[in-house]
């Protein structure tokens, strides 16, 4: 690139070709006054608010979008550019309402920025005014057309950074505005409410409704925190009055997301503040639950936990939880409790994650980061609704693909992303393994490998390219119903397009045979050297804001934190040193099989924090009978879940607004959690809860005052932990392994050598999913995530804009079959398998392929897990929750 | 919004403009011959088929005043708000017109018989005030003769039908 010199107010600049003068100016700290400018967003060059004098231009340019020339001098304070812009803002003003006084924005408005640093302080051109009503329809923002300056931002943000278009100028003149099409209420138009428009208006037309009438702007304490939501762990800053959450915000140079959220990180925090808190504990007398005091719960727990037998106890974490409180609830079932019965709800998502690229490079996480997935040439996205499910990594698949990535969608759905890509595999649910076998098969078949990585690299090739015999073209294109010559092209794709990224999510691991799924994609990744370099890798999207954390830090049966083994006799000599305890050497049971123990009478006590089995479990109806079962039953979450409502002392836990601490997210970041308000009620923070517990028990070791504490302890047990602390995370966090103080953390796995030496290829066979369609359950059901709900839905239906833009379950079903069984859209439907049935709402939808129907499971007036199989796959104990056979019935009432 | 829209009738359009970048006026232009108004659901279903954000070409759309959102009445009444006409009682003009068709500017009646719109000026200023209905121009306007010329070209129509 070449670089060009020139002269701004006297001062010598050199900047890259192609800087605009605006931006040249500012890295040299020359602020030009702007309205329509954003920073890393094209310019709309409309405001004229920028204006500069070039020497030897006639007129004065706006510096936004004109480029820099060697040898160019600039002024950019001179009397005539500040004449020029008085007039741009007296013109502004003369068609703005002087309510400076009650707007939101004030304090944080640029109009009224500029205008009191150029002393405008009133106009003189007495024009005809906008008189527009207050557009309100939307659950979030407020639209005040009457203040809007056309500066065009919030277009922009929609279409170049959301990549949804949903809005645009239209008619002219007077009349020009901002509108959705048709001038319909945003909620009518593609919107998906992710607030990017509110957050780069510079005036006071975009406003979110949650901090109207709160306080002015410089009266916000701002704490910079971590999302709570999904996996992909953008950085947020909680605005905070009077304790309270008036709005969240995201910096523009936030590490993970740049500024960028969807509708839940940015909207999604009404639940905090809900009257529906749990902010006592509750202990059931008389078969009714009744407040009771901290101390009378805490006995109560820990004097009739001490009379179980040790595996006849079991403790569930949860993945919404911090590091610390999940370190902390593993030591307590394991150095108190003497148990590892120690599960968390990473055994429904990525569970084969962990199991299968343990086996094939060591270790079982993202081996990319987030921010290198728009420098990709190829993604293939399998068994992935990214958009929906981790908003922010849909923007990176997107934006590669506007840098001319080949995109792979293979879903069978038509998923957003569908639009996106240059090759859709609509393979059939559950034939992941025959598809990705089959397309290396060709890569092998056309000689498109890459042998020197694998030679060097690699090991166990002989055997898997055996195994690759059983998948010639014609049984591939049979069993997936993908058309080979799309097989072809995909594996050329994939193949010739470096470096190729994999991005996969439950689609690949919520089956009976999720661990082979995972494997096929490691296998496919190492066959073509995508191991180990920038945009490359195996990337596993973590569903929840700290599953990530959570598996790490040893919520798991079978491994203490950092995955070191509870059966290795010298990591568990490790432990009981530092824990001052003896510990069970033996691996303890999974959650499906803590529910079954439960349901046998063999576990008698369980410990749950933070998880909603009841919704989120297959098969619940028999969950239900199972805990109902157990004889002491403690859940500890902020609200009475369907799942709460059967224990026998529910506690009051506080939600990461409260609370300080850490998450990892996806990509192996450990970041920093800002209490950012003081405790609702009489909850606490989890950690707090289960060392209160351990202590009344006897236990020593849980003496924490403060979770960075808890910390200490951590990275002194846990290698790929082991140079982090909160000192250290300050500024962006650090992604593991952070072996040492001095480690600058982790981006990418696998460079050099694979983390247990060589990759291992591993021959696979094509197994079926365990129920498929027959006469009397002749549909597929598989099951999604809604982009506006999270998981069981405890926090996301507390919050009422979210609700509004989706209420309630639908079924999606293809036309065909909607009309074979009478069905039409909107139409209630009962939906039944083997073991249950629902009744929802159809929605009628070529979204959906014929024979499978879709639901997701956010809603409890229509659980959908009452009716998913509870078939495990073998290694990771993962319940097959994307394919079951069902049938539906039309419900004749209740229409619409 | 009519869903009985004959969308084969786009298809022509929609081939002869195939990937062809910058043709969306061109093409705007056309489907509204074809079918005289771009309505919603046709306007939805070309977004979809050339893939350009349902949002821009509204914007287009809007922005330039030979395409129309609702379809148009047989007869389009244009009266004229010029600076001529206006100072001879345009307003009162544009009233009566109202009043006698029952729709305001920028209307269509709902049985499409009439349109109604305003124009800055017709260059006939002598005969202001002036309206225009299709082709024919109507001078030195009166309340009066605007019902006369509106109610006759009514009966005239009917008479034909
Ligand atoms: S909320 Fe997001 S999708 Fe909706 S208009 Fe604003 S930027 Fe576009
Ligand atoms: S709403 Fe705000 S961002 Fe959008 S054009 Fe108006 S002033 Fe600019
Ligand atoms: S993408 Fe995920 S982490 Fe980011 S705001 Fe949305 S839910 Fe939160
Ligand atoms: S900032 Fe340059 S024209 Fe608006
Ligand atoms: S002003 Fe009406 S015709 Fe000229």
């Amino acid at each position: 690139m070449n670089t060009v010199k020139l002269q701004i107010d006297d001062r010598k600049v050199s900047v890259v070709e192609g800087t605009t003068i605006l931006e040249a100016a500012k890295s040299i700290g020359i602020e030009i006054p702007h309205l329509c400018y954003q920073e890393d967003m094209s310019p709309a060059s409309a405001c004229r608010l920028c204006l500069v004098e070039v020497e030897e231009a006639k007129n004065l340019v706006a510096s936004c979008s004109y480029p820099v020339a060697n040898n160019m001098i600039v002024k950019t304070d001179t009397e005539r550019v500040a004449k020029a812009r008085r007039l741009v803002l007296e013109l502004l003003l003369s068609d703005h309402p002087y309510d400076c006084m009650t707007c939101e924005k004030s304090g944080a408005c640029d109009l009224e920025k500029y205008a009191y640093e150029l002393g405008v302080p009133t106009t003189r051109f007495q024009g005809e005014k906008h008189a527009y009503p207050l557009d309100e329809t939307h659950p979030f923002f407020v639209r005040d057309y009457n203040k809007c300056i056309l500066c065009e931002r919030c277009v922009t943000a929609c279409n170049e950074v959301q990549f949804i278009e949903a809005i645009n100028l239209a008619n002219r003149g007077f009349d020009t505005k901002v509108t959705a099409p048709f001038d319909r209420p945003l909620l009518e138009s593609t919107c998906i409410s992710c607030g990017q428009c509110v957050a780069v208006c510079p005036v006071g037309a975009l406003v979110e409704k949650t901090r109207r009438f709160q306080g002015r702007e410089w009266e916000f304490k701002k704490v910079p925190t971590t999302c709570p939501y999904c996996g992909v762990g953008c950085n947020i800053e909680l605005n905070v009055k009077d304790n309270r959450i008036v709005r969240v915000t995201s910096p523009i140079d936030s590490v993970v997301n740049q500024g960028r959220l969807c509708v839940k990180g940015k909207f999604g925090f009404e639940y905090v503040h809900s009257p529906e808190r749990l902010t006592a504990p509750l202990i059931r007398e008389k078969g009714e639950l009744r407040e009771a005091s901290w101390e009378e719960a805490l006995s109560l727990i820990a004097s009739r936990l001490a009379n179980y037998k040790k595996d006849e106890l079991a403790v569930i974490s949860s993945a919404k939880c911090t590091n610390e409180d999940n370190y902390v609830i593993q030591k307590f079932a394991r150095a108190v409790l003497g148990t590892n019965n120690v599960d968390h709800c990473a055994r429904l998502c990525h569970a084969p994650t962990v199991a299968g690229l343990v086996q094939s490079f060591g270790s079982g996480a993202m081996t990319n980061s987030i921010n290198e997935v728009s420098d990709a040439a190829c993604i293939l996205a399998i068994g992935t609704n990214t958009t929906e499910t981790h908003p922010i990594i849909g923007l990176e698949v997107k934006k590669a693909v506007n840098k001319g990535a080949k995109l792979i969608v293979a879903n069978p759905r038509e998923i957003n992303l569908v639009s996106s890509a240059t090759l859709w595999l609509r393979h059939n649910p559950g034939t992941d393994v025959a598809l990705l076998m089959g397309m290396m098969r060709v890569i092998v078949d056309e000689g498109l490998l890459d042998s020197s990585f694998i030679d060097e690299r690699c090991e166990n090739f002989d055997a898997f390219k055996e195994s690759l015999k059983d998948f010639d073209l014609d049984f591939v294109e049979r069993i997936t119903g993908v058309p080979r010559e799309q097989v072809i092209e995909a594996a050329r794709m994939y193949a010739t397009n470096k470096p190729a990224s994999i991005l996969y999510a439950m689609g690949i691991t919520q089956h009976s045979h999720g661990t082979d799924n995972v494997i096929a994609t490691a296998n496919l990744a190492m066959l073509t050297g995508n191991i180990g370099k920038p945009s490359a890798g195996v990337n596993p999207l973590r569903g929840q804001n700290n599953v990530q954390g959570a598996c790490d830090l040893g919520a798991l049966p079978n491994v203490y934190p950092g995955y070191q083994a509870v059966a290795d006799p010298a990591i568990k000599a490790k432990f009981e040193a530092a824990w001052g305890c003896s510990l069970s050497p033996s691996p303890g049971l999974t959650i499906m099989e803590i529910t079954e123990a439960a349901y046998q009478k063999q576990v008698k006590a369980l410990y749950l924090v933070g998880e909603n089995p009841l919704l989120s479990e297959p098969d619940a109806s028999h969950v239900q009978k199972a805990l109902e079962k157990l004889e002491f039953f403690v859940v500890q979450d902020i609200f009475l879940s369907e799942t709460a409502e059967l224990a026998d002392v529910v506690l009051p836990a506080a939600t990461f607004a409260e609370k300080d601490g850490t998450f990892t997210n996806t990509e192996r970041r450990v970041q920093r959690l800002r209490k950012a308000i003081e405790l609702i009620g009489d909850s606490k923070p989890d950690w707090w809860i289960t060392c209160q517990i351990a202590k009344r028990m006897g236990s020593k070791g849980f003496d924490f005052a403060h979770p960075s504490q808890i910390m200490d302890e951590i990275t002194s047990l846990t290698p790929s932990y082991g140079g982090i602390s909160y000192g250290r995370l300050e500024n962006g966090g650090l992604q593991w392994p952070c072996p040492t103080p001095e480690h600058p953390g982790t981006p990418i796995l696998h460079v050099g050598s694979f983390t247990r030496g060589k990759g291992r290829f591993i021959p696979l066979e094509y197994k079926p999913p365990m129920e498929l369609p027959d006469d009397k359950y002749p549909l597929i059901l598989t099951t999604e995530r809604s982009l506006y709900h999270f998981h069981t839905g405890t926090l996301t239906r507390k919050v009422s804009g979210l609700n509004i833009l989706k209420g309630e379950e639908l079924v999606e079903i293809n036309p065909k079959d909607a009309s074979a069984l009478g069905i039409t859209d909107g139409d209630m439907v009962k939906v039944i398998s083997r073991r249950g049935e629902v009744v929802a709402r159809a929605k009628v939808t070529e979204v959906s392929p014929v024979g499978v129907v879709s639901m997701d499971f956010h809603f409890t007036e229509s659980r959908t897990n009452v009716l998913t199989s509870p078939a495990l796959d073998p290694v990771s104990k993962i319940p097959e929750l994307k394919v079951c056979a069902v049938r539906i019935n039309p419900v004749t009432s209740n229409r619409r | 919004m009519s869903n009985d829209v004959d969308l084969s009738l786009l298809d022509p359009i929609l081939k002869k403009y195939q990937s062809q970048e910058g043709a969306l006026i061109t093409m705007l232009q056309e489907i509204q011959a074809v079918y005289g108004y771009l309505s919603e659901v046709v306007l939805t279903h070309l977004s979809r088929e050339v893939k350009v954000p349902l949002s821009q070409i509204y914007g287009v759309v809007t922005f330039y005043a030979q395409f129309y959102l609702t379809p148009r009445g047989r007869n389009i009444i244009r009266v004229c708000r010029g600076t001529a006409c206006h100072v001879r009682g345009g307003s009162r003009i544009l009233e009566a017109v109202e009043r006698e068709v029952g729709i305001t500017e920028g209307e269509t009646t709902p049985d499409l018989e009439y349109s109604l719109e305003t124009v800055a000026c017709i260059g006939a200023c002598a005969l202001a005030p002036t309206m225009v209905i299709n082709e024919k121009t109507y001078g030195k306007l009166t309340p009066k003769k605007v019902m006369e010329s509106l109610s006759r070209k009514d009966r005239k129509e009917r008479e034909v039908e």
